[in-house]
């Protein structure tokens, strides 16, 4: 027939091209992650995680009050947003069926598009301005906010991947719901919600924009929830702007540990998965 | 009178509904609680500028002179051009991974693409900074006399500018919409490919015919991945020259909303400020919520049945053993 040759060699032309799409997004990835270890290796060293930072001109020094700084927000909206992501989870999955629910997970859903930046705005009008000052409090808030709606999908569903039996057989035992879904259900799923969750934290680590007028930064070292503290991101920002070489050094090496962070963690994830996959198969 | 071991029961239950479902409302309160608060706070700026506040091209803080306009075109316009590089790509991504990849190459691939969401927004813009800028720089150097003519390409070579803010955020896209592309036509019955493939389709034309189906969902892929650069905000600020103007040029260095908020916001010395920025911020949420209701509106409407995720996944969730029809 006319043109089967044309229309064959044109899906071939498609094919190609759409491998050639993912060979294309490889680049930057692989751009990204050899200038962040390439150029992070060379300025990382044992200094970087025990001192504190050097004012300009004086060689060395490191980030860790930035460290503890990011260690302390990511605790405080770890402390916020899990119980209230799993719990609403929870829901989910038990009453997955009705309006509300539906109507919760799309909120969930936007609300996780809503850029971080606005967040940061919510969690500034709610705990900085009342107090005139910024605070690690208001920090670990805005980022709480935008893990709650991760938690909360992610809890759910994992908890829809185990076996409806065991829910219902728990049910049948003369279980409350509430037994069945806090003492069965989520312990079924616990590893994989644990999982989620830690990802989620390494991911919210990553976050600049909702901290820059919440918990600001801080030259010094502090632990105190009610005053503005440093993060790692937030003073990758500061050094990357700066026009200092020693600063852009320092800014390299907190992207290699941000970079590693998040890349272990993702990897566990798929470790962990790859494993209930196999337990929910047999 | 006592109650019965079963009323007792559905009492019981009914207080776990209502607890658990008052978590799952606080959700829905957080998102109303932004608006509220946004609007709240931009009052100033909303009752002294009106609607003028988005047509003027000054931008004064000394002079207590606000007008958003150069801000609301930066974001539209580098938005708009990463999802013109971006879509062909992510479309061409979901397409090999959920339809010609070979099977063990798809999860390895699908990680590896994932991956790039993982990577920090401040990382991107590090890496914007110090490789990328320098390299569009280079580019624009070379750009031919001739060419410099066209408004697109005026201006001198700064390397910051929209054209570096386009691409770093079309890579920071891609992976929104290839993931959620590639659950659309994950979505799509086989039955619509076989059916093809019996017509004596070629590849590609089965290929366009599952396309075909899933057209809305993918609709929503896209629109997902341009909600995410609408908001994107650390890496755009590092390479996008933040200087508010109007302009065509690519070369030119340009501001966004975002940016603008991050940048000034500890800045702004007088309440009328503050609230100009919040106000931007109120309408940044107003357009994102708009954008990302309507995506999923989307995605759920060419799923309804088969179940879609809309987000790379977080802890990337085993795939259902089939189930043989």
């Amino acid at each position: 027939m006319t043109g089967t040759r044309a229309r064959k060699a044109l899906s071939s032309v498609v094919v190609a091209l759409c491998a050639a799409a993912v060979g294309i997004a490889l680049v930057p990835l692989a751009f990204v992650f050899f200038y962040v270890i390439q150029q992070g290796f060379s300025s990382l060293n044992w200094d970087f995680f025990t001192k504190m930072p050097k004012p300009v001109g004086e060689a060395g020094g490191g980030m860790a009050n930035s460290i503890v700084g990011t260690l302390i927000l990511i605790a405080v909206a770890g402390a916020i947003a899990i119980p209230v992501g799993v719990i609403a989870g929870v829901y989910l999955s038990e009453y997955g069926k009705r309006r509300f629910a539906s109507l919760v997970r799309f909120t969930a859903d936007v609300l996780n598009g809503v850029p971080s930046i606005v967040i940061g705005i919510f969690a500034y009008g709610l705990a900085v301005l009342p107090v005139k000052h910024f605070s690690a409090l208001a920090g670990g808030l805005a980022l709480s906010f935008m893990m709650i709606p991760i938690i909360t999908r992610t809890t759910e569903e994992l908890l829809n991947l185990v076996p409806g039996t065991l829910r219902e057989g728990s049910l049948a035992l003369g279980a409350t719901r509430a037994r069945s879904a806090f003492s069965i259900m989520l312990p079924a799923a616990l590893p994989g919600i644990m999982t989620g969750i830690l990802v989620a934290l390494a991911r919210i680590a990553g976050e600049t924009a909702p901290l820059l007028f919440t918990a600001f930064n801080n030259r010094f070292f502090s632990t105190a929830l009610n005053q503005p503290i440093s993060s790692l991101t937030v003073q990758v920002y500061t050094y990357a702007i700066s026009p200092y070489e020693d600063w852009h050094r320092q800014a390299w090496a907190g992207a290699l540990v941000l970079v590693s962070v998040v890349f272990l963690f993702s990897v566990l994830a798929r470790v962990v998965t790859r494993r209930l996959e196999r337990m929910h198969r047999t | 009178m006592s109650k019965s071991p079963s009323s007792r029961r559905s009492a019981d239950d009914r207080g776990f509904r209502l607890g658990t479902g008052f978590f799952a409302l606080l959700v829905v309160l957080l998102v109303l609680g932004i608006f509220i608060e946004l609007f709240r706070t931009s009052n100033l700026s909303i009752a002294k500028f009106g609607f003028r506040f988005w047509t003027g091209k000054v931008w004064d803080p000394v002079a207590g002179e606000f007008g958003a306009l150069p801000f609301i075109w930066g974001t539209l316009y580098s938005s708009i051009l990463a999802m013109l590089i971006s879509t062909p790509i992510a479309l061409g991504i979901a397409i090999f991974l959920s339809e010609l990849s070979p099977r063990p190459l798809r999860t390895p691939l699908a990680f590896l693409t994932e991956l790039l969401a993982a990577i920090p927004s401040i990382v991107y813009g590090l890496w914007g900074i110090f490789v990328l800028v320098p390299l569009v720089r280079k580019l624009e150097v070379l750009t031919p006399v001739w060419m410099k003519k066209i408004p697109l390409f005026s201006g001198p070579p700064l390397g910051v500018g929209m054209l570096s803010a386009a691409l770093i955020l079309a890579v920071m896209v891609i992976p929104f919409t290839s993931s959620v592309a590639r659950e659309v036509l994950k979505a799509v019955p086989a039955s619509q490919r076989e059916a093809a493939y019996a017509l004596g389709a070629t590849r590609w034309e089965a290929i366009q015919a599952a396309l075909r189906y899933g057209r809305t969902g993918i609709l929503g892929a896209v629109m997902l991945g341009l909600g995410r650069a609408i908001g994107e905000t650390m890496a755009v600020t590092m390479v996008i020259g933040n200087n508010p103007q109007v302009s065509w040029s690519l070369f030119a260095p340009q501001h966004t909303m975002a940016a603008v908020i991050a940048n000034e916001f500890t800045e702004a010395a007088d309440d009328l400020y503050l609230s100009a920025l919040i106000e931007i911020g109120l309408v940044l949420f107003v357009i994102t919520v708009v954008i990302n209701a309507l995506s999923r509106f989307l995605i759920w409407s060419v799923s309804r049945e088969v179940k879609v995720k809309v987000e790379p996944p977080v802890v990337p969730v085993p795939a259902e053993p089939e189930v043989a029809a």
